[in-house]
């Protein structure tokens, strides 16, 4: 494309949020894959026009947290043969590759959903360092999205021990170091402590933010605060990212309300959070219950905090998460396969096939916990769209989920096939408030690119990257939503009515923070004594990057 | 009649080796074309050292091939031991049971002497 | 387009009769991966490498410039245009083509494979599908429950070994990862562990062993079940297991015993279960067990894989096409199914009507119908040497050698990435040159317009 190939999108009914655009019919200018103000001189004439008028235009949707890529995706891919002998297959065309779908799709399949949906960025959730390179190989192979991931840290032996030393500024240089080695974009934290103590024993977890990690003597606590105040003074564009300790269990919402009171007024991010909404008694079933009332309150009065949904869908899915322990109690719940993988030195993860049904009390339940998230927290701005795909559900359901936060009457529809008594367990039922397309646009775009720190990404504001997705209005959100009818990628018009129509690799977006390098001599040392790979094996090069963006600091 | 033995194909260091220096070379050639015999066996069906056999699967998928003697203790009576090669591949058939893998390692064979080996 | 990795630490060209030296250089004999290797270069030869293992040594030091055209084509020198050409048009007339090998290609390459494999609608088959392709298929019926090897280092106090011989397939195991190393929670290494071998034949690797326990052959499935049975409390009878395993019930319960009471026992298991009687059920019945023993202890198991890259294959395929190995595109579209369209069977079968052989020598290692098949199709090899295969291929092209003349990046068999840092450069292309070229042509032929 030359530098005269102006695009001009003529007249849609613009969303942009950031920028207090409501719905308002406007052109849109593209130019060298950005938005540019429309030009000052008349002469200029676009070398292609979309006809928008009657069409809603909104950034390209961002998802913040899902499960794409790196060790252990693919292993759930190759785990489930079975997922994807039925139901819709992928040919191959003359500009597409061919996938498989199910609940792990392929990578170039992955590429091409996201893109046929509207969505244009992705972050995977998990990565080890040690499989960082395999991320950024299957990145190469996911097309048309740009994308980043974060890394694993929570269980990490030198942030551990650095916090045992009460070491906080080399703590705080190993995140830079870590980041910037693994080409990673922000710190993770996944049941921080916990699956340390699995890896030592039997059925081992943490109970609890102060419970003693074995052989550290750090608490749950102190890595959140230490990683969480690391990652401010290390200025991330965005903050740590934390899949809180008791994921699941009944009773688990003091656990989050804890971790959130934790991060003592740093920047946080708790994600899939109605998996951590429970009330109840330990391990009592019969008393389970929504505590996202009470949860929203907490998010709704400190703005450090924002979050996201992970939103159950009903069907079968996989389970996959950092969360050793938690695939082994999954696995056990639901009496299927289960791979777990420990990581020396910095993680765990596991696997599992599950399904949600709406007959269960305690599924229907948490499907509807998610949905009273969405409806609770007062600032869209803090609240994301997610379903932990796949772990609440494949990333394909975001349009259904967009229909039950505009429709009330068709979530209390579904509600009504549950068991009653969930009536007496989740407030859902009561709640009228109904998403606006603005806010729908805040929770799938505008929202996640301001919490990731993506100053051009989620707007329509000149200099954000010309990722752009056109939708055909349709009273049924889900239909609208579906299929979008023109999706548009760094200024290329890449798919046109759920058709591909042309690929691109996409950009990783990374972090590169500054950090003390004297530090790197002692994580060295460390490193060197139990890892079993070499030092100078572990960084990924740049040149594993095709395309790639480094995100500043702020 | 012919007593049955179970043939064990495997990795050894020389056939190892010899794949990285030529399978056309000497080490190579050497490792995958000597049959290991258990010295119990050899001394009880009167077999020496070099003596040349025809094994025989199941499925009449037959090979000849010179024998050496197996270190005491390392394999027991009624096995025999081969480096993977060519000779083990002649007593594969193609079935795999519908798993994609031949039947590599266990093989039913009966030996029976050729030719005895010149001194 | 070009996958930017294989640029990664390119060799640098030798000054002649100067010595180079290459640290943290990777070996991609076998599974192992060890990446600590120190070569010492000569001109277009390694000279010594330090650390390495007998057969690494033997790997490093034989791979030179092989002195063979870099193309031929029906047996004569051609150039590799010619041969390029020749290959997609191979590719491209039959109805049935397949794809074959890759463990010994770096990541990079075997992606190009997959590519032309989906344009052309063919199948493609690692050789896993031979080594623990039973094992995957396992694994999708269970499950795993495995680690990394520095885990096995750092924690792994009981150390079995079920039908592998790691003395002479894997040579640094015990030593770099199993047996040996001073563990995070082991400072005393080996006098920290003890160590279990199950075989049929007492081999090389009982010398590293505390209890050796030789068993009948073709019985693994009846000793693992045996072992399931003791994990779950089950009652059985000790005549009956003596007569089906060879070995006395006590040397069972005894295992067992030691199992429960371990306090992170690993299972490292090979060809013996994968190869024989049972295959797919062996190595089932040894994952269940391990699963199983998660009720007592942390408890772990892992498929010793033979080949430097067969890993990565795995990976590669996977992520790509969603399935392992065994991976049809007739339809346009992948399809799994091991006994169809697996290598061995598409062969034997003789289903396949043309076909590419990559860094593999299935003419030496293949059963008798599944090779006259091979040796009556036209195909293609690329193989560093010489070999049974490649003396009956339409097409042979002697491809750089991995991780000596060419980068990339391998996955080691624990599925932890590897860069490799070549120790100097060859004439001869890459298996990643000699695919993209392949690959441009296959395109043009199918109008193929995908960047």
């Amino acid at each position: 494309m030359t530098s005269s190939d102006y695009i001009k999108i003529s007249q849609g009914l613009v969303y942009d949020p950031l920028h207090g655009i409501d719905g308002e019919v406007r052109d849109i200018w593209i130019l060298d894959g950005r938005i540019i103000d429309p030009p000052t001189d008349l002469a200029i004439r676009p070398s292609r026009t979309i006809d928008a008028s009657g069409l809603v235009v909104m950034p390209g949707g961002i998802d913040m947290h899902c499960h794409i890529a790196g060790p252990k995706v693919n292993v759930a891919r190759k785990m489930r043969p079975e997922e994807k002998r039925r139901g819709e297959q992928m040919p191959r065309t003359d500009i597409t590759h061919s996938g498989s779908l199910g609940s792990v799709p392929s990578t170039f399949a992955t590429g091409y959903k996201y893109a046929a949906m509207g969505y244009t960025t992705a972050f995977d959730a998990a990565i080890p360092p040690l499989g960082a390179r395999h991320a950024h190989e299957e990145f190469e192979d996911t097309p048309c999205i740009d994308k980043g991931f974060y890394v694993l840290m929570g269980n990490n032996h030198y942030v551990m021990q650095s916090l045992m030393k009460k070491e906080p500024q080399k703590l705080k240089a190993f995140i830079g170091w870590l980041l910037a080695s693994t080409k990673g974009f922000a710190p993770k934290l996944v049941n921080p402590g916990g699956v340390e103590v699995w890896k030592s024993k039997r059925a081992g977890n943490v109970s609890g933010l102060d419970t003693l990690v074995d052989h550290f003597d750090v608490t749950p606590r102190q890595i959140i605060k230490g990683v969480a105040q690391a990652a401010a003074e290390l200025g991330l564009p965005h903050p740590v990212h934390i899949h809180c300790n008791n994921l699941g269990m009944p009773g688990n919402w003091e656990t989050t309300l804890e971790t959130m009171r934790a991060l003592e007024g740093h920047r946080g991010h708790i994600t899939h959070i109605q998996f951590h909404s429970y009330g109840g008694g330990a391990g009592d079933e019969n008393t389970f219950n929504s505590k996202a009332i009470q949860l929203a309150e907490y998010v709704n009065a400190n703005p450090n905090i924002t979050i996201d949904v992970g939103q159950v869908l009903f069907g079968e899915t996989t389970s996959m998460t950092g969360d050793g322990p938690l695939g082994y109690f999954l696995s056990k719940v639901y009496g299927g396969k289960w791979f777990s993988s420990d990581t020396e030195m910095e993680s765990g993860c596991g696997i599992t096939p599950i399904k949600y049904r709406n007959k269960s009390l305690v599924h229907s339940l948490q499907w509807a916990i998610g949905l009273e998230w969405y409806l609770l927290v007062k600032d869209p701005w803090r609240v994301v769209m997610s379903t932990d795909h796949p772990n609440g559900g494949s990333f394909l359901a975001y349009p259904q989920i967009i229909r039950f936060l505009m429709d009330r009457t068709y979530r209390r529809d579904i509600l009504k096939t549950c068991p009653p008594e969930i009536l007496q367990r989740s407030s859902l039922w009561d709640i009228d408030r109904e998403y606006t397309l603005s806010e729908i646009a805040i929770i799938t775009r505008a929202g996640p690119a301001k919490i990731l720190g993506l100053k051009n990404k989620g707007h329509l504001g000149a200099g954000a990257d010309a990722d752009i997705t056109i939708y055909t209005p349709h009273e049924n959100k889900e239909i609208m939503f579906e299929m979008p009818r023109v999706v548009i990628k760094s200024g290329r018009i890449i798919v046109e009515q759920g058709e591909i129509r042309e690929t691109l690799i996409g950009k990783t977006l990374h972090v590169q923070p500054n950090y003390d390098q004297a530090v790197e001599s002692d994580i060295q040392e460390w490193f060197e004594k139990y890892y079993s790979i070499r030092w100078r094996n572990y960084p990924v090069d740049l040149s594993y990057l095709v395309e790639s963006c480094v995100i500043p600091t702020l | 009649m012919l007593e049955t033995f179970i043939l064990i194909p495997g990795r050894t260091t020389d056939q190892g080796c010899g794949v990285s220096e030529g399978k056309f070379k000497a080490k190579y050639q050497t490792a995958v074309n000597s049959l290991q015999v258990a010295p119990g066996d050899m001394e009880r069906l009167g077999l020496s050292e070099g003596d040349r056999v025809r094994l025989t699967g199941e499925e009449g998928q037959s090979v000849e091939v010179c024998i050496t003697a197996a270190k005491k203790e390392e394999l027991p009576e009624g096995l025999l031991f081969i480096a993977y090669g060519d000779i083990s591949s002649q007593l594969m058939t193609g079935d795999t049971h519908g798993s994609g893998m031949p039947t590599s390692k266990g093989m039913e064979v009966t030996m029976e002497l050729l030719q005895k080996a010149t001194s | 387009m070009t996958y930017a990795a294989t640029q990664v630490y390119a060799p640098t060209p030798s000054v002649p009769g100067e010595l180079k030296v290459i640290q943290d250089a990777t070996c991609t004999f076998c599974g192992c991966v060890c990446d600590d290797i120190e070569l010492t270069v000569k001109d277009d030869h390694i000279i010594e490498a330090k650390r390495a293992c007998v057969l690494g040594k033997a790997w490093f030091l034989n791979h030179s410039i092989e002195d063979r055209p870099s193309c031929m084509v029906d047996g004569k020198p051609a150039t590799l245009e010619q041969g390029y050409d020749r290959a997609a048009e191979i590719l491209t007339h039959g109805k049935y083509p397949i794809v074959y090998g890759l463990s010994d290609s770096p990541c990079e390459a075997q992606r190009v494979a997959v590519s032309i494999v989906d344009w052309i609608k063919g199948t493609i088959d690692t050789t896993t599908s031979v080594c623990h392709g039973p094992s995957g298929m396992a694994f999708q019926g269970v499950g795993e429950v495995t680690c990394s090897l520095g885990e096995v280092a750092n924690r792994g106090d009981l150390i079995m070994f079920w039908g592998s011989n790691p003395a002479e397939s894997h040579p640094r195991h015990f030593t770099k990862y199993s047996l040996m190393p001073k563990g995070m929670f082991l400072p005393n290494g080996r006098k920290d562990r003890t160590c279990v071998l199950v075989d049929v034949r007492k081999t090389k690797s009982a010398k590293a062993a505390d209890i050796f326990i030789q068993i009948k052959p073709k019985r693994d499935f009846e000793a693992l079940w045996t072992l399931r049975a003791l994990a779950k409390g089950i009652e059985l009878d000790p005549d009956l297991v003596q007569r089906e395993t060879g070995v006395e019930f006590s040397v069972w319960t005894d295992l067992m015993d030691r199992m429960k009471a371990c306090k992170f026992g690993v299972i490292f298991f090979g060809m013996g279960l994968t190869m024989t009687r049972g295959k797919h059920a062996n190595s089932e019945a040894i994952l269940a067990l391990t699963r199983d023993m998660n009720e007592h202890t942390r408890f772990v198991a892992k498929p010793n894989r033979g080949h430097g890259n067969v890993t990565g294959a795995d990976n590669v395929v996977s992520w790509r096409t969603g399935y392992p190995f065994g991976v049809n595109h007739s339809r346009g579209y992948p399809r799994f199914n091991p006994g169809e369209y697996t290598t061995s069977d598409t062969l034997a079968n003789r289903e396949a009507d043309c076909g590419m052989t990559i860094a593999c020598d299935p003419m030496a290692n293949f059963s008798q119908p599944a090779r006259e098949h091979l040796a009556s199709i036209p195909f293609i090899a690329l193989d560093t040497k010489e070999t049974p295969t490649t003396r009956v291929a339409a097409v042979a092209f002697t491809v750089a050698t991995y991780g000596i003349n060419t980068g990339g990046t391998v996955y080691r068999m624990d599925d932890v990435p590897i860069p490799l840092r070549p120790a100097f450069p060859s004439p001869h292309p890459s298996d990643y040159d000699v695919l993209t070229e392949i690959e441009k042509r296959v395109k043009k032929i199918l109008g193929v317009t995908h960047v």
